[in-house]
């Protein structure tokens, strides 16, 4: 069957399907994530992780292939190598700063490019014009499609609409993993969240992420839960294993390390690599090279002392 | 009535970005008087509410420097206002806290309200003094003006208890510094009290921050602190003076030995204008001129 004859049976009373979230226990529970003690070695550890695992982000308007190629070269070497700090991730940028991106890292780099696409931010555009960005950007090499859900669709009621539109940009993006945003801070309930994630993956998501970075709430500890928690039951259930990308709002490097706590908690260890988590990410990167050169030198760190984000 | 009335006693917190805030670490200790006498709790900072400090010091630098030099003037006045107001509360607090005789107490409130008012006004004249135009060979117009370093931690000594606050603090933030000041160990209280006053007197939240406890607990952190730009310490302490030195050589950060007694800082030793010179930069710039 192709994936337009499997969709409406995959659709078919997915409201029942998906269990409704429980807004005070998920938000006490995640809280909880933020009390661990890591201390020393444990949390220099957990800081180098959490720098493979970032997608570090330019999407602004002001953009230049100068300010991609700036963050290209962060995202390589983010710190003096005696600090023997991994690469990021990827590189996360507008499609049309992927072919800048593209001519810095060359063509094998440990460095992946992620792409938005579809109407990024809003998702308010015709299909058409969504699948032909993302075409243009796996076409100037990007490795990753970052597109957004026309919540618009999902607000309606109508599933389906935002379920094909998933599927063929999915299609479009051929082998390039397809992370699919949510931005929960405008589907306004837990019950949205956890029943657009479902969506999301059944439709053929390789990651679901939070947020565009552009509107606030943008990532927040119990929405990640309820999409954690998602990933779980799918993969009980299909034995798939759904990546987890969190985005927009985590500044902090105490931040990033309850987002991985919870990870390792709700998912375990298999989810703490980058194929399966990352942060999306601008100004975090810093904050946690900062403490990491805290923890190995032992000095409260200046940010004057460290590159721009 | 009054027999079965139960004190209301306050726990003293440390001022940090414009906040009253307990210490993060959850200490407090015993403010006594010089009989021995538990006045009332003081909250005891560790290192973290250190790093708070700086970490608010840090932006409020920025809009503080960019504020007019007039306008700075009249917001030190206008803390010289609120503290004549309370002159009689902090006056009561010195006395209490010091043994001082009232007098005595009140003649160090009245002290520090006057030098708060002679401070407020250097802040627009001290680029005018501090500054210079250079003669030079080539045809530029070189002039060097006095810029604010950023955040500047200040280590007050024992005894008095309030007037080297002002005398060491202000001439640092009047050229736009942000400072972090750690009170005397000893007579913690009035300073505390005087931050009651910074809080009501229009100073932007961050520019005075203030941390009591045990100030040998702090210095350790102080001169490798990459976010401080300076320090200027008049603890009266050594092993601080050669901590601080050793530590201050190895990021080149600025540092300041005040060696005062306690008499001296009723004097006008402790009005030192060239203070200010030892938390500012100059910046020399050459500006071509006509032929």
């Amino acid at each position: 069957m192709t994936q337009t004859e499997i969709a409406p049976l995959r659709l078919h009373l997915i409201r029942d399907r998906v269990p409704t979230v429980d807004q005070v226990t998920v938000e006490e529970r995640a809280a909880a994530f933020t009390k661990r003690s890591i201390k020393t070695s444990a949390k220099l550890a957990g800081l180098k992780m959490a720098v493979s695992m970032m997608d570090i982000t330019s999407l602004e308007g002001k953009d230049t292939p100068g300010r991609i190629a700036y963050l290209c070269r962060k995202a390589l070497q983010p710190i003096e190598p005696q600090y023997d700090v991994p690469s990021c991730a990827a590189v996360c940028v507008y499609p049309n700063m992927v072919r800048y991106a593209r001519r810095f890292l060359g063509e094998r780099s440990v460095v992946k490019i992620a792409s938005v696409a579809t109407g990024f931010p809003s998702g308010q555009y015709p299909l058409r014009t969504k699948l032909e960005e993302t075409r243009r950007a796996m076409g100037d090499g990007a490795d990753e499609v970052d597109m957004v859900i026309d919540r618009g669709a999902f607000l309606a009621g109508d599933y389906r609409k935002m379920f094909d539109e998933i599927t063929a940009v999915k299609a479009a993006c051929g082998p390039a993993h397809l992370k699919v945003i949510l931005e929960t801070g405008e589907l306004v309930t837990y019950d949205n969240v956890r029943l657009a994630s479902q969506i999301a993956m059944e439709a053929g998501a390789d990651f679901i992420k939070t947020s565009t970075g552009k509107v606030q709430p943008a990532a927040t500890l119990p929405v990640t839960l309820v999409m954690l928690e998602a990933i779980r039951d799918y993969f009980f259930a299909t034995g798939l294993r759904v990546g987890m990308k969190p985005a927009g709002g985590i500044r902090t490097a105490k931040q990033s390390l309850a987002y991985l706590v919870m990870v390792k908690e709700t998912l375990g260890d298999d989810w703490l690599t980058p194929d399966l988590f990352r942060i999306g990410a601008s100004t975090l990167l810093n904050d946690v090279l900062m403490q990491i050169v805290k923890t190995v030198d032992g000095h409260y760190q200046s940010a004057d002392y460290f590159s721009l984000s | 009535m009054s027999a079965l009335r139960l004190d209301v006693r306050k726990t003293y917190k440390l001022f940090i970005g414009g906040n009253f805030v307990r210490s993060e670490s959850g200490r407090s200790l015993p403010a006594r008087s010089p009989s021995g006498q538990t006045l009332d709790n003081i909250c005891h900072a560790s290192r973290k509410d250190l790093r708070d400090a700086v970490a608010a010091a840090r932006p409020a630098a920025g809009g503080w420097a960019k504020k007019s030099a007039y306008l700075r003037g009249q917001i030190l006045y206008r803390a010289a206002e609120m503290l004549e107001d309370r002159a009689a509360a902090m006056t009561e607090e010195i006395a209490r806290s010091t043994g001082a005789a009232t007098a005595e107490a009140r003649a160090e409130v009245d002290l520090a309200i006057d030098r708060l008012v002679y401070f407020a006004g250097w802040t627009d004249k001290f680029t005018q003094v501090f500054g210079a135009v250079n003669p030079v060979a080539t045809s530029h117009f070189n002039f060097t003006i006095p810029e604010p370093t950023g955040v500047v931690a200040v280590l007050a000594p024992d005894e008095p208890s309030l007037l080297p606050v002002i005398s060491l603090a202000i001439p640092a933030v009047l050229t736009g510094n942000s400072a972090v000041v750690i009170a005397s160990d000893k007579f913690p209280l009035p300073v505390l009290t005087f931050a009651e006053i910074l809080a009501t007197s229009d100073l932007p939240g961050g520019v005075i921050n203030i941390l009591a406890g045990r100030r040998a607990e702090l210095i350790p952190h102080l001169a490798g602190h990459k976010d401080i730009n300076a320090i200027v310490n008049a603890s009266g302490v050594e092993e601080a003076h050669r901590a601080l030195q050793d530590g201050t050589a190895i990021n080149l950060k600025r540092y300041a030995a005040r060696v005062m007694t306690a008499q001296d800082w009723f004097t006008e030793a402790a009005e030192n204008p060239y203070w200010m010179a030892d938390t500012v930069e100059f910046k020399t710039a050459w500006h071509p001129i006509g032929l």
